[in-house]
């Protein structure tokens, strides 16, 4: 490896790795913020309780069998095979003519939506049932109940699982070279096709690939500790029930 | 006396196992009730058949001349009448201390947002946990939890206060405290239904006692009556074997 080469082939082709890093990060955002909603939607409706009998309880196995069918495909089949499909099959088939990087954004979504999905429903199912008991029990739905109870508890344990989603995306968005989206697996492509230097240009991708990657899971940890709350708390005398501990904390700063 | 709760042959089995057997019984107004029995006999499964955690498999619970089984839909307003607390506390662990208490009253009574704190302190107060509102379930101990539960079922306003082993999961210096919200509560005139293993309590607190033994309901009477004199050699037998423990 020549240092020379790797400084001559960043300073002649940044904006190429910056632009494939760009989409690269593009795609796999989208796709896992949207993966991450069709997986709760889906997770939640899996999980509602079924009816004893009734018209309900036949419209909800059907949508759990199309649900469950939905899922297994995506999970059992490689995402470089579903882009093909996709891409080109709804060209061919339904003559959709999609942009390579809509087409990436919808595969990376519906891919990562089969995983979310089975990650949400882990998440719910572990979830003690006594907090459901508990809402129940002082009136909720079982809808209020997860929107209330349940669900924050949910997003926030399946946040470690959600950011391995997006560091896998992000690496995995490489396989869409394949339908010519330009992210960075591409446009690395395209250099070391120009200067003839795989190991260098590469081993460029390859730092800008983990920059991103570790930068990402760094910022989840950050939200993560966010959504934990402080480890202490104020106790509260008497007459200041009218506080909050924002108020506290300046009056307290204030003093000094 | 007026009945709140009555409860008309209810049965409930789990697969062929017959928990709760032809089971009739009610709650009324201003009482305070005390189910003994040992574990396995039915008890808590009779108050969570009460408040419909668990479905009936057969009977009737008749609540303002209705019976709750009947229609899905006044199910979730019956429930907000009944105040439950659970032996595992089951507070919302995404809610501190004081949105524990508001939660309900915004999003099923409908309340303001202002009026449930307001509620929520005074309650909170009474729970003697007012101090810790910021707090979240598991920077609490067991007691204060159990207090703050007790809170939280008494800011929906019920009619009747269901309580489901509280005292069962608690450290026994944690115990004290418990019950001395509890006797507060029976004293100001509430009306309680407690399953409990605290036999001095039973005694000491409640208008009436029941005992239970495999799923049927096998005496009840004043706790004088139960505990001092019962009719019934299973009860005897049962007294004996928990305060031989004590």
């Amino acid at each position: 490896m020549e240092l020379n080469v790797i400084v001559k082939t960043i300073s002649k082709y940044w904006p190429m790795f910056l632009r494939g890093a760009g989409v690269t990060l593009y795609i796999s955002t989208i796709g896992t913020i949207v993966g991450f909603i069709i997986g709760l939607l889906i997770g939640v409706i899996r999980t509602v309780p079924v009816p004893e009998k009734g018209i309900k309880k036949f419209i909800l196995k059907i949508i759990n069998a199309i649900l469950s069918v939905y899922v297994e495909v995506f999970r059992g089949t490689p995402m470089i095979v579903q882009a093909m499909v996709i891409y080109y099959g709804s060209k061919q088939a339904f003559n959709i003519d999609m942009s390579p990087l809509f087409a990436g954004i919808f595969i990376v979504s519906i891919n990562t939506g089969a995983y979310m999905a089975e990650i949400v429903r882990g998440g719910i199912v572990s979830i003690d049932k006594g907090q459901f008991e508990a809402a129940y029990a002082i009136g909720m739905s079982h809808n209020q109940a997860m929107i209330n109870v349940v669900l924050p508890q949910v997003i926030r344990n399946i946040l470690p699982a959600t950011g391995n989603e997006f560091v896998i995306n992000i690496k995995d968005t490489s396989v869409l070279n394949v339908i010519a989206v330009t992210e960075l697996f591409f446009q690395t492509k395209s250099v070391s096709g120009i200067n003839y230097k795989y190991f260098e240009t590469f081993f460029i991708a390859s730092v800008i690939y983990f920059v991103m990657t570790f930068t990402v899971t760094r910022i989840l940890r950050y939200i993560e500790r966010k959504m934990d709350g402080p480890e202490n708390y104020i106790l509260y005398a008497n007459q200041m029930q009218v506080q909050t501990p924002e108020d506290a904390v300046r009056k307290n700063s204030d003093k000094r | 006396m007026e009945k709140i709760i009555e409860v008309q042959h209810l049965s409930k089995t789990f697969g062929t196992n017959e928990v709760l057997k032809d089971i009739d019984f009610s709650v009324n107004k201003g009482e305070v009730v005390c189910i003994i029995g040992s574990s396995g006999s039915g008890k808590s499964t009779l108050l969570r058949c009460i408040n419909l955690l668990e479905k009936p498999s057969g009977g009737k619970i008749i609540y303002k001349g209705k019976n709750i089984l009947d229609d899905e839909h006044d199910l979730r307003a019956y429930r907000t009448k009944l105040g439950m607390v659970f032996q595992q506390f089951n507070l919302f662990n995404n809610h501190n201390v004081l949105s524990n208490c508001m939660v309900g009253q915004i999003k099923v009574l409908k309340r303001s947002k202002e009026e449930a704190k307001e509620i929520a302190m005074k309650y909170l107060k009474v729970v003697g946990m007012e101090q810790f509102i910021n707090a979240k379930p598991r920077q609490l101990s067991g007691g204060q939890k159990q207090r703050v539960a007790i809170a939280r079922a008494l800011s929906m306003d019920p009619e009747v206060m269901l309580f489901d082993e509280p005292t069962s999961a608690l450290d026994p210096e944690m115990v004290g405290e418990v019950l001395k919200v509890m006797r507060e509560l029976a004293e100001s005139g509430l009306t309680m239904l407690i399953v409990t293993h605290e036999m001095g309590f039973a005694k000491e607190v409640a208008d009436r006692v029941v005992f239970m033994d495999k799923g049927v309901i096998a005496e009840e009477g004043s706790p004088e009556q139960i505990f001092n004199n019962p009719a019934q050699e299973r009860t005897r037998e049962f007294l004996k074997r928990t305060l031989q423990q004590n």
